[in-house]
C-alpha cells in the first residue's frame, strides 16, 4: 500500500500531478460540500450567467449532505454520497478551474475525460464511514441555497480527512484496476 | 380483547430509529471483523478497519454510523386479537419517525412529491408493511434504508426455463452492475417466487434475517453460498476498490408463484445494515 500524502487546499497544479490512483492522502483545509440539488442551481445559475456563491479555482467539492450537529459540534455524520448522480454536471465544473471531487463510486466515461483534461483529480472517501470522518471536520458554514436542507453548500474546514486518489489525471482509475487484480 | 396504545407505539418506534441508526448489529460486526481478517487486498483491509472504527465512534458519540440516515422501512406484525388504543396507527408510526428524527439529529432525507421534490422535513412518511398474524402482540422492526444501496435494487420476471442459472446470472449481474456505488460489503437480499411485488416486498425482508444465518430449506441454503462465493470472486471488494469481500451475506426469502413465473428481485444492503426490532 502506498505511502500516505499530505495534502492542503486549494490544491495547485503541482499537487494535482504528483497524484496517482491509489495513493492514500490526507486532505486539509477547505472543502465545498454539495449534492443532487445544489447542483442542480449551480448549474442553473452557471446558464443564467449568475453568479457561483464561491470562486471553484482550485477548489474541491464534497458530495455529503450531513446530519445535524449535536449541540457543540460542528457537524453530525459527514460520509460521502454516491458520485455518478452528479456525473451530468461535473464537466462544465471542472472547466471553471475546479480541482477535485470527492465522493464514493466509479464516475462516468465523460468525467474521466474531463479530468484528463482539465487536470483535476477525484478522490474516495469511505461510504457508510460518516461517524469517522466527522471527526476530522473542525468547522461547518452554510454559505448557499440554506433551504435545501441536508442539501445546502456548506464550506467545510477539514484536518487530515482521509481519501484515496480513485481518479489523476494521467487517465488512471482505480476501481477499474482493483477489479481486475481481484476478479477470479 | 388485548388493548396497546398508540402513545407507546409512537415512543417505540422513535427509539427504535435512534438506535438503529447509531448502533450496528452484533452480527454485522462479527461479519466485519472476519471480513477484514478474510481480505486479501491490503485497501480493503483498511476500508473494514475504518468501518469497524466507524462503529465505535457512532456508538460512543451518538451520532448516526452514516449521514443517510434512510427512508424508514417499518415491518409491524400485528396480532389479530390486539386492539390499537387512542389515535390513528399509520400517524403513532409517523409521529414515532418524526420524534426519533428530530431527537436524535438524524437526516431528513424524505422529499414529499418525487417531481416536485420539497423536502418534508421530519423524515416522514415511513413505509408501512403490515402482516395480520395470530396473537396478540406487535412486533415492531424499523429498517432505516440508505438510498445508495436502494438505487441499485432490480427485479426480473424470467422464464420458468431460465431456471435456477438464470436467477444467478441476474443475481450476479446486479451486484456486479452496482459495483461500487451500494457501499460494499454488502447484505444482499434476494426475493424468488410470488408475483412481481410480492418477490421485491420479500428481497427487502431477507435483510432483516441475521447477517450470515441460512434459509431452513438446504436447497436454499446451497444456493446462497453459491452466490455468496460467485460475489466474492467479482473482485469489486470493500468500496468497490477491488478486494475479496463484496458480500457479507446472501439472504433468499422464497415463495409460491404461478406456472408462467419466475420473478426474481435484489435489494442490496450496505455494511450500514440498520435495524431493531420490538415486541409490544
Amino acid at each position: 500500500m502506498s505511502e500516505l500524502k499530505r495534502i492542503t487546499t486549494p490544491l495547485s497544479e503541482q499537487d494535482i500531478s504528483v497524484l496517482r490512483s491509489g495513493d492514500r492522502v490526507l486532505l486539509s483545509g477547505v472543502l465545498y460540500t454539495a449534492r443532487d440539488a445544489a447542483h442542480q442551481r449551480l448549474i442553473q445559475a452557471l446558464q443564467s450567467n449568475g453568479p457561483l456563491p464561491f470562486d471553484l479555482a482550485g477548489q474541491v467539492i464534497y458530495y455529503t449532505g450531513p446530519s445535524p450537529a449535536r449541540p457543540g459540534r460542528p457537524i453530525g455524520s459527514a460520509g460521502p454520497t454516491t458520485s455518478y448522480r452528479m456525473d451530468p454536471y461535473t464537466p462544465p465544473l471542472l472547466a471553471l478551474g475546479l480541482k477535485g471531487t470527492m465522493g464514493k463510486g466509479a464516475r462516468s466515461a465523460q468525467v474521466k475525460q474531463a479530468l484528463r483534461q482539465y487536470r483535476a483529480v477525484y478522490f474516495a472517501a469511505t461510504g457508510g464511514a460518516g461517524a469517522l470522518l466527522s471527526q476530522c471536520i473542525v468547522q461547518s458554514e452554510i454559505i448557499a441555497y440554506e433551504d435545501l436542507g441536508p442539501e445546502a453548500i456548506r464550506r467545510l474546514l477539514v484536518r487530515d480527512f482521509p481519501v484515496i486518489v480513485a481518479n489523476d489525471i494521467y487517465g488512471n482509475d482505480l476501481y477499474e484496476q482493483g477489479w481486475k487484480k481481484y476478479r477470479k | 380483547m388485548r388493548q396497546l396504545s398508540t402513545d407507546l407505539i409512537t415512543a417505540e418506534v422513535a427509539r427504535l430509529c435512534i438506535e438503529a441508526n447509531y448502533n450496528l448489529g452484533e452480527d454485522v460486526l462479527q461479519a466485519l471483523r472476519k471480513a477484514a481478517e478474510q481480505e486479501e487486498s491490503p485497501l480493503g483491509r483498511e476500508i473494514l478497519h475504518q468501518l469497524l472504527q466507524n462503529a465505535e465512534v457512532a456508538s460512543r458519540e451518538k451520532i448516526p454510523l452514516c449521514q443517510d440516515t434512510g427512508f424508514v422501512d417499518v415491518f409491524l406484525q400485528a396480532g389479530q386479537d390486539l386492539k390499537i388504543v387512542g389515535g390513528e396507527l399509520t400517524e403513532a408510526i409517523n409521529e414515532g419517525v418524526r420524534r426519533g428524527y428530530k431527537e436524535g439529529y438524524l437526516r431528513k432525507s424524505i422529499v414529499s412529491d418525487p417531481l416536485g421534490r420539497v423536502n418534508t422535513g421530519d423524515n416522514t412518511p415511513a413505509v408501512i408493511h403490515t402482516e395480520i398474524v395470530p396473537g396478540d402482540r406487535l412486533k415492531i422492526v424499523v429498517l432505516p434504508k440508505g438510498a445508495g444501496s436502494e438505487n441499485m435494487s432490480g427485479l426480473a420476471m424470467l422464464r420458468p426455463a431460465d431456471g435456477v442459472d438464470g436467477v444467478k446470472r441476474f443475481i450476479l449481474d446486479s451486484v456486479e452492475k452496482a459495483g461500487a456505488n451500494p457501499c460494499p460489503p454488502l447484505i444482499v437480499g434476494v426475493g424468488l417466487g410470488g408475483t412481481a411485488e410480492k418477490t421485491l416486498y420479500l428481497a427487502k425482508k431477507a435483510l432483516l434475517r441475521p447477517v450470515g444465518s441460512s434459509h431452513p430449506d438446504p436447497m436454499v441454503s446451497q444456493l446462497e453460498r453459491e452466490l455468496l462465493e460467485g460475489i466474492n470472486a467479482l473482485g469489486i471488494g470493500p468500496q468497490g476498490l477491488g478486494g475479496r469481500v463484496t458480500a457479507l451475506a446472501v439472504h433468499i426469502e422464497t415463495y409460491a408463484c404461478h406456472i408462467a413465473s419466475l420473478p426474481v428481485a435484489v435489494n442490496l444492503q450496505c455494511h450500514a445494515a440498520r435495524h431493531k426490532e420490538t415486541v409490544l
